[in-house]
C-alpha cells in the first residue's frame, strides 16, 4: 500500500493556490453528466453536497436520520475559529496554523493545517452571507471570544448553539439544491458497504431503514462524511446513532485507517450519575473562559463546596500552568482532572468530578453578564443535575468527545481507494494527536465548501470511467455481504440486548484505552475483545424482522463493527510507544507527569491496512516533516 | 420510582396500532424519559418482545429527533425541554403515563412512536434559505447587523424542527415552524432580497402538505422546546400580505397562511 500524500511543492503559503491552479477542471456542460454520492449530511457532507450541486454535478446524498438537518454537527456548542484578526489582538493565518500544529502535538501534516487556516476566513464570510446569526457587538460587527488552547480571540459563535446554526446554514443550502433538482436526498438510508470496481470507488450499498430494502447505488465518485467513532466507548458526548460503520466497511474494502488511537477526551462534561446513563452531556469549553477549576487540597474532603475556604482549594490548572491557566488544551485539562481524582480529591458522589466555579466571575462581572454569556448552558446543567450553578459550582468530568483518527487521505482528501473521498471528522487529516476547541466546525466546512468541490473535479477530469450498472458482479457481491450479515444478526438466538454488549465494550475501552494507556492494559484489552466479540455473536438477541424499521438491527451491525475497530485502536495504541496529544502512555511521561513524545521514532502518521478477518492488519507509516513550526515539547506553563 | 406506561404500538404505516400497558420499576429521578424507555426496552428484549421504536439521537435537546406526546402534551409539559432532557423528577412516583406519537395528517406514523416529518424538509426547500453559492460572499463584517436584530434572528433560528408545534396544534398547523424560519432570515439584511419570494414559497408548500391553518390558539408556543414566540407567525403573516400586494397574483398561493 502506497501512502503518497501528494502535497504540492513550493512554500507553504503558496501550496494550495498552486494546487488549485494545477488541478484540471471539468467543463461546466459536462458536470451534470457526473454523479457523485455523498454519505452524511453534517457540516462536511451537507456543505459538500450543496456546493457540488451548485457547481452542476448530479449529487445523490444519503443520511440515516429522518432529515439531513439532524447530523451530530448540530450539537457543537462553542464556536468556530477563523484567523480574521477582527479583534486586532495579533492573530493571523500563521498564528492559527502554528497553534493548530502545536495543539495537535506535531502529528498533523503541516501543509493541510496551513490550508485549513487560510480557508478559515472564507468560511466565516460564507456562513454570514447564508444568514447564520453569529453573535454581534453593539456596533453590528461580529463578536469573538477566546477558546481553549488559544491566547487570541478568534472564535465566532452563535450563543451555545454554533454547530446548530452552521449546520442549518449548510442544510438550507442543501435544501435549495434539492429544490433545484441538483441534489437528490435519500434520508433514512444507511450505507453498509462501498462498491469498488476496477480498483475505484463507484458506489455504495444502502439499507432503507423503513422497508429494509438493500440496494446498490452507483456513481463516478463517493464522498464519505460520516463523522467520528467516539461511540466505541459507549458513553460519550456523541449522539447515540453516531457510529463507525461507513468508514469501517470502507476500510475493509481497502481504505487505510490512520491513527485510530488518537481520540479526544473533553474536559468539561457532566459527570456520570448512574448505571442507566445513556450518554454524557458536554458543557461547552467556553465555560473555562470565566469558570475556575478546582478540587479540595485535602483528599476525601466531603464538605460542600461553599464550606471549603479559598486557601483549602487547589486551583490546579492555574497552579500547574500559570500562563494558560484554565484555558489549557483539552488533553492537558482532562488528564489533570483525572490525576486530581485519582489522588482521592475528586468531588461529587462518585468521586469522579471536579468543580467549575463561577463565583469570582459573578462577583467581578455580575450574574447578568454571566447569564448572557452562558445562560443556556447553565439552564441545561440545572435541568440535568437539579443543581443551580449560579449558587454552587458545577461538577464536571472528562468524557469521550472526538476522534482525530479516521480514514487516511491525501492532500486532496482522497483515501487509498481512488475515487473515495473522506471529509470532516471521518478523515484523519488536520488535528494530529489532539484537536483544539472550535476547530472541528472549521475543518468540516473547509473540507465541504472549499476543498472537496475542487479536488473531486480534478479527479473526475483526470479519470476515464467505464460505464457500469447495478448488475455488475461487484454490486451483487456487496449486496450479498450485507444481506448475509443481516441474516446472521437476526438469526443469533441469544438473550442479551445489543446495548448491554456495547456498554461492556465501552467500559473496557474507557478503562484500558481511555485517558491513560499502558502496554499491560492494552494487551489485556486485546485478549478480551475477541472473547467478547465471540460471545456477542453467540448471545446477542436481535428481535423483529429485516424488512421493517428495526432499530435493534441497526445498532447490532454498528456494534459488530465497533468490536473490530476497538481491536485496531488498541493495536495502534500499543505500537505508538510515546505519549502525544490525546494518546497518553503511562510509560512515557516527564518527571512532572507531562506527555513525553518520541520524535525520533514516532514523528509519523500510522495507517493500517486491512488484511482479512484472519490476518492481523499491516501498519504503514507516513513520515511527517516540520519545516515551518519547529517541534518542541508542548508547554502551556 | 415505579411507573405505569401506556405506549402506542404500531407495526407499520399500514397496520392499525393500539396502546400497550407496561410497568417499569426502579426508575431513578435523574433518568430522562428516554432512559426509561431504554430500561423498558431492555425488559422487553429479555422477554423476547420487540422493543418500542422511538426516534432519538443527540439526547441533549438540539438535534430535534425525539418527541412524542406524554399524557397529551408534546414533550411532556416541562418548559423548554425535549423528552430526551425531561428528567423523571418532573413526575410523581407511581405516575401513569400515556405515550403517543405526534398526531397530524402531514406526519404519518411509521412505527410505534416514529413519524415521518419529511414535510418540514420540503417546506424549507420551498424557500427557507438565502441563495449564496460558496465563494461569492463579501467579508463577514461588510454588512453590519444591529445586535438586537441578530439576537431576535437567533431566537427564531433556534428551532430544532422537532414537530412539537404541529403535534400540539388542534389544527396541526406548521405555522410556528415556518414562521420561525421566515423570521430568522427576514430579520437579517442578508435575507432581504428573497424575503417575499421566500414567504410565498414556504406558505404555498405548507398548504400543499395539508398542514392546517393558524387560528392563534398558541399551543405551539406553549410546548416549543426552544420557546419560540408566536410573534414569528405574525411576522409570517405580515410578510405574506406584503408579498401578496407586491407580487403577481399567480405567484401567491390561494388561502394564504390561514
Amino acid at each position: 500500500m502506497q501512502l503518497n500524500a501528494n502535497v504540492p511543492s513550493g512554500p507553504i503559503q503558496e501550496k494550495w493556490d498552486r494546487c488549485r491552479f494545477e488541478m484540471k477542471l471539468v467543463n461546466p456542460a459536462n458536470k451534470r453528466k457526473h454523479t457523485i454520492l455523498v454519505v452524511g449530511t453534517g457540516l462536511a457532507g451537507g456543505s459538500a453536497a450543496a456546493t457540488l450541486g451548485e457547481l452542476g454535478y448530479n449529487v445523490l446524498c444519503y443520511c440515516y436520520h429522518d432529515s439531513p438537518r439532524r447530523a451530530h454537527s448540530i450539537a457543537a456548542q462553542g464556536g468556530i475559529n477563523a484567523a480574521k484578526n477582527y479583534r486586532n489582538d495579533g492573530d493571523s493565518v500563521w498564528r492559527l496554523f502554528f497553534d493548530t500544529v502545536k495543539g495537535g502535538d506535531f502529528r498533523a501534516r503541516e501543509a493541510n493545517v496551513y490550508r485549513l487556516a487560510q480557508i478559515s476566513v472564507d468560511i466565516i464570510d460564507q456562513c454570514v452571507a447564508q444568514g447564520v446569526p453569529f453573535a454581534r457587538e453593539y456596533g453590528g460587527t461580529l463578536a469573538n471570544r477566546s477558546f481553549g488552547g488559544a491566547q487570541v480571540s478568534r472564535t465566532f459563535y452563535a450563543r451555545g448553539q454554533t454547530g446548530q446554526q452552521l449546520l442549518l446554514g449548510a442544510y438550507q443550502a442543501l435544501q435549495r439544491q434539492v429544490a433545484a433538482g441538483q441534489v437528490t436526498m435519500f434520508p433514512r438510508r444507511e450505507m453498509l458497504d462501498v462498491i469498488v470496481i476496477d480498483g475505484r470507488a463507484r458506489g455504495i450499498v444502502t439499507r432503507d431503514l423503513v422497508t429494509g430494502r438493500i440496494e446498490s447505488c452507483l456513481g463516478d465518485a463517493v464522498v464519505l462524511a460520516t463523522g467520528g467513532y467516539g461511540n466505541v466507548y459507549y458513553l460519550s458526548t456523541n449522539a447515540k446513532n453516531s457510529n463507525v460503520t461507513a468508514i469501517w466497511r470502507a476500510h475493509k474494502r481497502g481504505a487505510a485507517f490512520a491513527n485510530p488511537c488518537f481520540t479526544q477526551i473533553h474536559p468539561t462534561c457532566i459527570p456520570v450519575s448512574g448505571e442507566y446513563q445513556s450518554k454524557l452531556t458536554l458543557m461547552s469549553e467556553s465555560l473555562r473562559n470565566d469558570g475556575r477549576i478546582w478540587v479540595p487540597k485535602a483528599p476525601d474532603d466531603r464538605r460542600p463546596a461553599a464550606r471549603i475556604r479559598d486557601e483549602e482549594r487547589d486551583y490546579y490548572l492555574e497552579r500547574r500552568y500559570p500562563s494558560f491557566g484554565n484555558l489549557v488544551p483539552r488533553d492537558v485539562a482532562s488528564r489533570a482532572a483525572k490525576a486530581a481524582c485519582d489522588e482521592g480529591r475528586g468531588v461529587g458522589e462518585t468521586g469522579y468530578g471536579v468543580y467549575l466555579d463561577f463565583q469570582s466571575a459573578i462577583e467581578r462581572l455580575g450574574a447578568g453578564v454571566i447569564r448572557e454569556r452562558y445562560g443556556n448552558l447553565f439552564d441545561m446543567y440545572q435541568r440535568i443535575t437539579g443543581e443551580n450553578p449560579y449558587e454552587a459550582p458545577m461538577r464536571i468530568y472528562p468524557a469521550m468527545h472526538y476522534t482525530m483518527g479516521g480514514l487516511w487521505v491525501d492532500y486532496k482528501l482522497m483515501s487509498t481507494i481512488p475515487g473515495l473521498f473522506v471529509l470532516g471528522e471521518a478523515n484523519f487529516s488536520d488535528h494530529g494527536a489532539n484537536r483544539l476547541g472550535a476547530s472541528a466546525l472549521m475543518q468540516g466546512l473547509a473540507d465541504g465548501y472549499f476543498i472537496a468541490p475542487y479536488t473531486l473535479g480534478d479527479y473526475l477530469a483526470n479519470t476515464r470511467l467505464e460505464k457500469t450498472s447495478e448488475t455488475h458482479s461487484a454490486c451483487r457481491q456487496a449486496e450479498e455481504n450485507v444481506g448475509e450479515l443481516t441474516r446472521r444478526l437476526l438469526g443469533a438466538k441469544g438473550r442479551r440486548s445489543v446495548d448491554s454488549f456495547h456498554r461492556e465494550l465501552g467500559q473496557l475501552m474507557w478503562d484500558s484505552c481511555g485517558m491513560s494507556r499502558s502496554a499491560a492494559g492494552l494487551e489485556s484489552c486485546l485478549r478480551r475483545i475477541p472473547e467478547m466479540r465471540e460471545r456477542y455473536w453467540r448471545e446477542v438477541s436481535v428481535l423483529g424482522a429485516g424488512d421493517d424499521l428495526n432499530q435493534s438491527l441497526e445498532k447490532a451491525g454498528r456494534v459488530a463493527d465497533f468490536f473490530e475497530l476497538a481491536e485496531l485502536i488498541c493495536r495502534d495504541a500499543i505500537e505508538r510507544r510515546e505519549s502525544c496529544g490525546g494518546h497518553f502512555r503511562e510509560e512515557w511521561q516527564t518527571s512532572d507527569g507531562e506527555a513525553l513524545r518520541d520524535d525520533e521514532r514516532f514523528m509519523h502518521g500510522a495507517s493500517w491496512e486491512y488484511q482479512g478477518p484472519d490476518r492481523p492488519p499491516l501498519r504503514h507509516v507516513e513520515p511527517l516533516s516540520f519545516d515551518y513550526v519547529k517541534p518542541a515539547q508542548r508547554s502551556y506553563k | 420510582m415505579r411507573l405505569l406506561l401506556h405506549v402506542w404500538r404500531q407495526k407499520n404505516r399500514r397496520t392499525p396500532g393500539r396502546m400497550a400497558r407496561y410497568e417499569v420499576g426502579d426508575v431513578k429521578p435523574d433518568m430522562s424519559v428516554l432512559e426509561v424507555l431504554d430500561v423498558l426496552n431492555e425488559q422487553l428484549i429479555q422477554r423476547g418482545e420487540e422493543p418500542v421504536a422511538f426516534e432519538h439521537d443527540c439526547r441533549e435537546g438540539i438535534c430535534g429527533s425525539c418527541g412524542f406526546m406524554i399524557n397529551g402534551v408534546a414533550h411532556g409539559g416541562a418548559p423548554g425541554v425535549t423528552v430526551c432532557q425531561l428528567p423523571m423528577r418532573h413526575f410523581d412516583d407511581g405516575a401513569e403515563l400515556f405515550l403517543e406519537p405526534w398526531r397530524a395528517g402531514a406526519f404519518p406514523v411509521l412505527k410505534d412512536l416514529v413519524v415521518d416529518r419529511s414535510a418540514l424538509d420540503r417546506v424549507i426547500a420551498a424557500g427557507g434559505f438565502i441563495s449564496t453559492p460558496a465563494g461569492s460572499a463579501p467579508d463577514g463584517n461588510a454588512i453590519p447587523v444591529p445586535k438586537p436584530d441578530a439576537e431576535r434572528a437567533m431566537d427564531a433560528a433556534a428551532c430544532i424542527g422537532c414537530g412539537a408545534c404541529v403535534a400540539a396544534c388542534p389544527n396541526a398547523s406548521a405555522s410556528l415552524f415556518t414562521g420561525a424560519k421566515i423570521a430568522h432570515l427576514g430579520l437579517l439584511p442578508q435575507g432581504q432580497p428573497e424575503r417575499l419570494e421566500r414567504v410565498l414559497g414556504m406558505v404555498g408548500q405548507m398548504n400543499a402538505e395539508i398542514f392546517g391553518s393558524c387560528t392563534n390558539i398558541g399551543e405551539c408556543e406553549a410546548v416549543c422546546p426552544k420557546e419560540i414566540s408566536i410573534e414569528v407567525i405574525a411576522r409570517m403573516h405580515h410578510d405574506f400580505i406584503r408579498a401578496s400586494w407586491s407580487r403577481r397574483p399567480e405567484s401567491v398561493p390561494a388561502g394564504g397562511p390561514g
